[in-house]
């Protein structure tokens, strides 16, 4: 049957197409596992070669993080504090604002508020990095200093306010979500008892969206601890030991970009100083990015 | 070869022949030992109550379930003249979708044109001339009696049409390529009574052309399109027998309590 | 129910009330510290850097005399870079997203490759600076040069590429499948004529948002090398004494936007604080992306009904 066996070389020469596309495929999805290997093999080596000079115990209780000058000091708590300090006063500003916007937009805006408030919010979280760290160093500073006269020209109250701002539309965005994923149900079974929006909004929504909610911080917070332009243009450059926004300081971030800036000589301790940084800053995020993960499949509501 | 010959030689009325048939979705027996004959050039009915696995069945003749990890086939689907049992691991479950072909619940027309739903089974066997095209589009829309309502848009979105319209339209993208069954799954469930009496028509009229196995819920359908009958309950095919034979005189009780409303 | 006892739930209920007042006011206050900052941004940059914006400013090179400093070679190099961004993100993406959906099995690799996915996501993307300065400049010898740039950036937004793609393909539904593989398509067959076509909108908005955070992106490109003072385009292919080749400029050091831009902000001279206002054509650049994408979903919205 000449039909028969027509078919079947259609279909190897069929099969042998399929395969050959799927390989493909799967190998542009496996990039994203090279990516994660890459980051992780260049921060792991270019660190171990700053391990032989520096040990783990000065790396980690120094005081001072000095390492271009003749007296070289590697202590990386400096750059954390500033990595802590500017990311809390974002978080300040960004947690408490973006969860009203999205419990407001969720339960208590009208339609046409919501349409109209939805794009204006995702086109701030669009704007440049860098955009908003000329806005911090040119135009909120200089208002800072007319509150506050004794307030530095870079600082990182400035940075990190801007940087909460920026913020806002993150949480707001996927904390929204998750409180437009509870069901009408709830919602109606409060307002049955006589619940006010608000009680509902807070006693019924919030919790039952409490993993998403949860989840959209965690996501916050490792953002503000990433961030690098608007701490780089408006905190200055000083490494600085201290948990006051009033000071300039470096974080981890703006120290790996300040330094770049300059033209380091590869193999230089100055070169792998950026990846030790950039290690600890990638060591920290990864740990949000789990523990967020880990937040979201434990309070997974089942509705 | 000879297997094929002795087959050919058979009675052409069987079409196909579904011997000692189980069905597992993962751990579930959905299945269980199902025989029946399915006749050339009449239309076979599939009932019984929700969840007997009527629809189940119906989709393993077009190998549907290989789209879903952790489904399990066992025993054979005979097609006919070529012996070919459908659900061997060998066989290209491609193959048996371009040789039977599917009509679903809701109508699921491609969001394309209305001559490129109708076409699309013949471009993915690689026909690509225009003429050959037209023609077999223009005679598939006949066949489904949709031609003329929509031969002076062709080029119109599918999704544009009524739901009976759109359903008719799926058909004939069926009907395009050929083939040898047709399957129709509860093809009238999302369709107004109207729509329902057209659709019902047109099931009757393409039994002269292809062999038909359908899927309904509704008794009353089932007893004015189909020649024979499979009432199944619980994975296990009950009764199996000609229409008209069934609705008068069921054989088992239990079968004339579904007939009957009793049950169901 | 006894009088005095209604008049009790009536004061409760007109003090819940005013709670309800009291939040929707404090919930439109925070909405607008976030449009009334877009609001100041906008007329900051405005007020300071409109003066400075005129077609010269567009086709002059960087100068060391604020009022004659241009912006060409910063945008020049970024409309390079993200040619480059886009001709490996968009392709990569798409097909990584496409594999997830249609063609992975339940199985521990598709489980990490889609951990890895949602972690690359949550990497601040210095870190993929450092990643494109030892892994392309140095490890593959492609020097700090617009490719390296544009593959760092491509690297950076990839999550996002194949996040979108795969939620626009979740939205097509089954039955579409089903319809495609009932007819006799093979699972290629299904994706290239049904799957990438239907879901091809939605992808164009996400990559355009991907594409428009790419184009304001510094910290990264500080890493692995930009240089801030180019007074110089890269050769036009096939032109020039001897004659360029196809890809020379992609091996050319680069400037872009934002570069440019830090770079007059951090000057102290404040002179130079009016060309920031080439922050003023980065914003019109990655606004108009970001509201070009929000305008398409709204009309995908509208117009798909399954």
């Amino acid at each position: 049957m000449s039909v028969v066996s027509d078919r079947l070389k259609r279909s190897r020469v069929r099969n042998l197409r399929e395969f050959g596309v799927e390989t493909l495929l799967f190998l542009a999805a496996f990039v994203s596992v090279v990516v994660t290997l890459g980051i992780v093999y260049i921060l792991i080596s270019e660190s171990l070669q700053f391990f032989q000079h520096v040990s783990l115990v000065d790396f980690f209780t120094d005081t001072q993080w000095t390492p271009l000058f003749a007296d070289a000091h590697y202590g990386i708590l400096v750059l954390i504090s500033g990595t802590l300090t500017s990311s809390a006063v974002a978080l300040a500003v960004a947690l408490p604002l973006g969860t009203v916007v999205a419990i407001y937009l969720s339960e208590f805006a009208s339609f046409r508020v919501r349409e109209a408030a939805k794009p204006v919010l995702e086109l701030l979280g669009g704007i440049p990095t860098i955009v908003f760290g000329y806005f911090a160093l040119i135009t909120v500073t200089p208002l800072l200093q007319k509150i506050y006269p004794d307030l530095p020209g870079f600082n990182i109250l400035s940075a990190g306010l801007v940087m909460g701002v920026m913020i806002v539309p993150y949480v707001s965005s996927l904390a929204e979500d998750a409180m437009r994923a509870v069901p009408m149900a709830l919602r109606e079974g409060s307002y049955a008892m006589g619940g006010t929006r608000l009680q509902t909004a807070l006693r019924v929504v919030f919790p039952a969206a409490f993993s998403g909610v949860a989840s959209a911080y965690v996501l916050a917070i490792s953002r503000a601890v990433g961030e690098t332009m608007i701490v780089t243009v408006a905190s200055g450059s000083q490494p600085n030991l201290t948990f006051n926004p009033a000071e300039s300081a470096m974080t981890l971030a703006s120290y790996i970009a300040g330094v770049s800036q300059g033209d380091l000589p590869h193999d230089s301790i100055g070169y792998q100083t950026i990846f030790a940084a950039g290690l600890t800053l990638f060591a920290l995020t990864l740990a949000l990015n789990i523990f967020g993960h880990w937040m979201r499949k434990k309070y997974r509501e089942v509705y | 070869m000879i297997a094929n010959n002795v087959a050919k030689s058979e009675p052409a009325s069987i079409k196909a022949e579904v011997k000692n048939f189980n069905f597992h979705y993962g751990a579930f027996h959905a299945l269980k030992n199902i025989n029946m004959p399915i006749h050339e050039r009449k239309v076979t009915a599939l009932i019984g109550p929700s969840g007997c696995g009527k629809s189940t069945l119906l989709r393993s003749f077009n190998r549907m379930h290989d789209l879903y990890p952790g489904n399990r086939y066992e025993g054979e689907i005979l097609l006919q003249p070529d012996n070919t049992n459908l659900l061997d691991p060998q066989v290209d479950p491609i193959e048996v979708r371009m040789r039977i072909s599917m009509v679903f619940q809701k109508p699921n027309p491609f969001p394309k044109s209305i001559y490129e739903n109708v076409a699309y089974g013949l471009r993915i066997r690689g026909e690509n001339s225009r003429a050959v095209l037209d023609e077999k589009v223009e005679s598939a829309l006949r066949g489904a009696a949709l031609w003329d309502e929509v031969k002076d848009r062709l080029n119109s979105l599918g999704a544009n049409l009524s739901g009976g319209q759109q359903q008719r339209l799926c058909i004939a993208r069926a009907l395009a390529t050929d083939p040898e069954i047709i399957l129709f799954d509860e093809p009238t469930s999302a369709l107004d009574p109207i729509a329902t009496a057209s659709i019902e028509e047109l099931v009757t009229e393409l039994k002269n052309k292809v062999t038909i196995l359908i899927v309904t819920h509704n008794m009353q359908q089932a007893a004015r399109v189909s020649d024979f009958t499979a009432y199944m309950y619980l994975g296990e095919m009950v009764e199996f027998g000609v229409t008209d034979q069934m609705f008068i005189k069921p054989q088992k009780k239990q079968t004339e309590d579904y007939i009957t409303g009793r049950f169901g | 129910m006894q009088e005095p006892d209604l008049l009790a739930i009536r004061a409760i209920i007109t003090r819940h009330k005013r709670w309800d007042l009291f939040f929707g006011v404090l919930g439109i206050c925070c909405l607008m510290v976030g449009v009334l900052t877009l609001v100041a941004l906008f007329v900051d940059m405005w007020s300071s850097g409109a003066e400075r914006l005129s077609l010269d400013f567009l086709s002059s090179f960087p100068s060391r005399r604020a009022g004659q400093a241009g912006i060409l070679a910063a945008w020049v190099g970024s409309v390079l870079v993200m040619l480059v961004t886009a001709s490996f993100a968009i392709p990569l993406g798409v097909a990584a997203g496409v594999y997830l959906e249609e063609y992975a099995p339940k199985n521990w690799l598709t489980d990490i490759i889609e951990i890895n996915v949602s972690n690359l996501a949550g990497v601040p993307s210095i870190v993929y600076g450092l990643l494109g300065l030892g892994m392309f400049v140095y490890t593959f010898g492609l020097g700090r040069s617009i490719l390296t740039a544009g593959l760092t950036l491509a690297l950076l937004i990839l999550p996002v590429v194949i996040v979108v793609t795969r939620e626009a393909i979740r939205a097509i539904p089954q039955m579409i499948r089903e319809a495609s593989y009932a007819c006799g398509a093979t699972t290629w067959q299904t994706v290239r004529d049904h799957i990438v076509p239907y879901s091809s909108a939605g992808i164009l908005t996400g990559v355009i948002i991907g594409m428009a955070r790419a184009i304001g992106e510094t910290a990264p490109l500080i890493v692995v090398g930009a240089v801030t003072f180019i007074a110089y385009l890269p050769p036009v292919p096939f032109t020039g004494e001897p004659a360029a080749g196809l890809f020379d400029w992609a091996r050319e050091a680069f400037t872009v936007l934002p570069i440019q831009m830090f770079n007059w902000t951090a000057r102290p001279d404040a002179a130079f604080h009016a060309n920031a206002a080439a922050g003023l054509v980065l914003v019109a650049m990655t606004v108009g992306m970001n509201a070009l994408a929000i305008w398409l979903r709204y009309r995908l919205r509208k117009n798909i009904k399954w």
